[in-house]
């Protein structure tokens, strides 16, 4: 009896721990295409906020989950864009650049939410495929979730392959690496930066869209608390690399959760210290990956943040 | 199609000029969101930033939301002017107020005119130490202190959170999470307003920066750092000596400030203390020019979006987040119209290409060596 008791609440704490990852995995990603082509977009945080009242403001508009994952995409997407016009157009400094998309972010989603709050998005819709979601264990472990879980492992696969092993891959690879050498080859740096920016801020939007829509499901004023920061550190973290970015954050989503779980645990610890968990992990999993200077560059895309000047 | 050609030289007058178109494309824009949230635009924009400056009321709230904008921007600005990216002045501002705060709680109810300069101190060193973390964690690990100091926000405000809840609670208080009142207060510099000493101070801060700044050696050092890494180490400069000085510095300033919002208007510590002047006072420091004198009237105006934001909030029921767009908004024009300081908009096609290899010295920002300032090649 206590066995499965046990079996329960493991359970719970990896599923709860996917659910708490997936909007760092969406997001993440999403920067690590940016970053990879040399663009260093610290809006992230922006980024989502607005994907997720973007998302909750289409699904109690038009009870539809397909539209509101759009409308988060397509709200992602233009903040993006307004960061590149900003840093890759305009040449501006792309630090100040991403602080001030993330300060516009919160104060527009504060604005636009204005009166959202208190109200609850429909369910959103789960996979199910008969008889599967209830095996023991692997059926909520592997078949429980909602759809968006899978889409995100659908997208880490998706731009790892495309990185690794297709031709539009190894260009953005090429641009983040050298834009003057790929300039001369005859790539559009310029272009290539817009598009991986564009995919980063449309990334981005799902992950704020999956928090209003399926983790919470509500929308709360500047509910992302540091997601995109979280995010940002995870694209260090992993290396630059899509399925290292992917364990990251699934590490970070079972730290999240185990403070929720630890008064089932039986611990007792004030419940606003265990919330700075998150954070000061982030700080403690920089300094462990930094320590080795020397990989960390080798890793980091050489161009990365370096505005590109056309020379012929 | 307009095309860009680099100035031989950053145009001085752009350099100036710049704030204030980034102003007048701001007020543009603002005018065009309270047309969308169906408001008269015209009046609305009167209402926010001439209507606080008519009064005694009015111009003491702007000295009184100006003091901690100026105070951290000032500190800031010398970090970000070296390529030091300190994006956590709302947390070394908490644990500031923290620190001064549990000074004066933990001696209640004895007081006496040493107790506000120990309280300062207290709050400059609590912001310092705060700022020490990402300081300590970039020069001896070299981790990312964007990162980091960011998220020492977060845990800064849940540390003053845990602390009101729990330790510091008024006894004799009703379980609010609060601390009891403390038992001095600043002195004001308007009697039968809320203006204090806190704005001297900041004003007296930006003073002393600019002098460092423009006629000490500190300042150039800072200012080579940011714009040529490469020139600094050849000189000898010593980069961690120089990162440990911008955070401890901005650190200790927006301590400070946090401290005077705690003794000042506040006069307790309470969870909601941190107010986001940590992140304005970025912008303030931008919209500045990095400048301290800048800095001053950024400063000054960002205060008034503040105080109008509330009084068209009041009178118009505006949202209170309309304020936190136009300060976003702010940012953005004054980094989209920097492209003028550098470039020169041309409409026809010209026929002189720019110089091969050209790279442009930037006057406002160091941009493209500090972007990811602890994955610097060539260390």
């Amino acid at each position: 009896m206590e066995q499965f008791a046990l079996w329960d609440l493991i359970v719970n704490i990896l599923v709860g721990a996917m659910i708490a990852a997936t909007p760092l995995v969406l997001a993440a990603t999403g920067e690590l295409v940016a970053e990879r082509a040399g663009v260093l977009n610290l809006g992230v945080e922006g980024m989502m906020v607005v994907g997720a009242i973007a998302g909750f403001s289409a699904v109690i508009a038009t009870g539809s989950a397909a539209l509101a994952l759009l409308a988060a995409v397509v709200a992602g997407s233009a903040m993006a864009l307004l960061f590149a016009v900003l840093a890759l157009t305009l040449r501006a400094n792309q630090v100040a650049s991403g602080l001030a998309l993330t300060m516009f972010g919160l104060g527009l989603s504060a604005l636009w939410g204005q009166g959202y709050s208190g109200l609850s998005a429909p369910a959103f819709p789960r996979l199910s495929v008969a008889g599967l979601g209830d095996l023991p264990v692997v059926g909520k472990l592997v078949f429980g979730h909602d759809l968006l879980v899978y889409l995100s492992l659908a997208l880490v696969a998706a731009v790892a392959w495309a990185l690794a092993r297709t031709r539009l891959g190894l260009v953005v690879r090429a641009v983040g690496e050298n834009h003057d050498a790929a300039y001369t080859l005859g790539y559009p740096v310029i272009a290539v930066r817009y598009l991986a920016t564009l995919v980063g801020g449309a990334m981005a939007g799902l992950g704020g869209a999956y928090l209003s829509l399926v983790q919470t499901p509500l929308w709360v004023e500047r509910m992302t608390a540091g997601r995109g920061w979280i995010a940002l550190a995870l694209v260090v973290f992993a290396a630059w690399r899509p399925w290292r970015a992917l364990a990251g954050a699934y590490l970070f989503g079972g730290i999240t959760v185990l403070q929720l779980h630890s008064q089932a645990l039986g611990l007792k610890v004030d419940a606003q210290l265990l919330a700075m968990l998150p954070y000061l992990a982030t700080i403690a999993v920089l300094v462990a990956v930094s320590r080795e200077g020397v990989r960390l560059r080798l890793n980091a895309p050489a161009c990365l943040g370096k505005p590109f000047y056309a020379t012929a | 199609m307009p095309r860009l050609e680099a100035r031989p030289q950053p145009s001085r007058l752009m350099f100036y000029a710049t704030p204030l178109i980034a102003i007048l494309f701001t007020l543009a824009a603002g005018g065009v969101l309270f047309a969308l949230l169906k408001k008269p635009p015209l009046e609305a924009l009167a209402l926010i930033f001439i209507r606080p400056l008519t009064s005694v009321r009015g111009l003491a709230e702007l000295t009184v939301k100006a003091a901690p904008l100026i105070l951290i921007a000032i500190g800031l600005a010398a970090g970000f002017r070296a390529g030091v990216w300190n994006i956590g002045a709302e947390g070394q501002y908490t644990v500031g107020a923290l620190a001064g705060g549990s000074l004066a709680l933990a001696v209640y109810p004895v007081t006496g005119w040493w107790l506000l300069p120990l309280m300062s101190l207290a709050g400059i060193i609590g912001g310092a130490a705060w700022a020490a973390i990402p300081a300590l964690l970039r020069s001896r690990f070299n981790a990312n202190e964007i990162l980091v100091s960011l998220m020492l926000n977060y845990v800064a405000v849940f540390l003053l959170g845990s602390l009101v809840h729990g330790p510091l609670r008024d006894p004799d208080g009703l379980n609010f999470p609060e601390s009891r009142l403390f038992q001095t207060a600043l002195p004001l510099i308007v009697p039968g307003t809320r203006a204090h000493v806190g704005f001297v101070v900041a004003l007296i801060a930006a003073l002393v920066a600019w002098v460092l700044m423009e006629w000490h050696l500190l300042g150039f050092q800072i200012k080579v750092l940011g714009q040529a890494p490469g020139a600094a180490r050849f000189a000898g400069f010593s980069e961690p000596r120089l990162v440990w000085l911008c955070f401890l510095v901005s650190g200790g300033c927006a301590g400070l400030a946090g401290l005077f919002e705690a003794t000042g208007p506040v006069g307790q510590l309470v969870p909601a203390l941190p107010a986001g002047y940590g992140f304005t006072g970025i912008i303030v420091a931008f919209l500045g020019r990095l400048h301290p004198a800048g800095i001053v009237l950024a400063g000054l105006l960002m205060a008034l979006t503040y105080i109008g934001g509330e009084t068209a909030q009041i009178s118009m029921s505006l949202p209170s987040a309309a304020t936190a767009v136009f300060q976003g908004m702010f940012l953005f024009f004054l980094l989209a119209s920097d492209l003028l300081v550098n470039y020169r908009v041309r409409w026809r096609s010209h026929t002189q290409p720019a110089p091969a290899g050209h790279t442009v010295p930037d006057m406002a920002l160091p941009r493209s060596t500090s972007a990811q300032p602890s994955a610097q090649p060539g260390e």
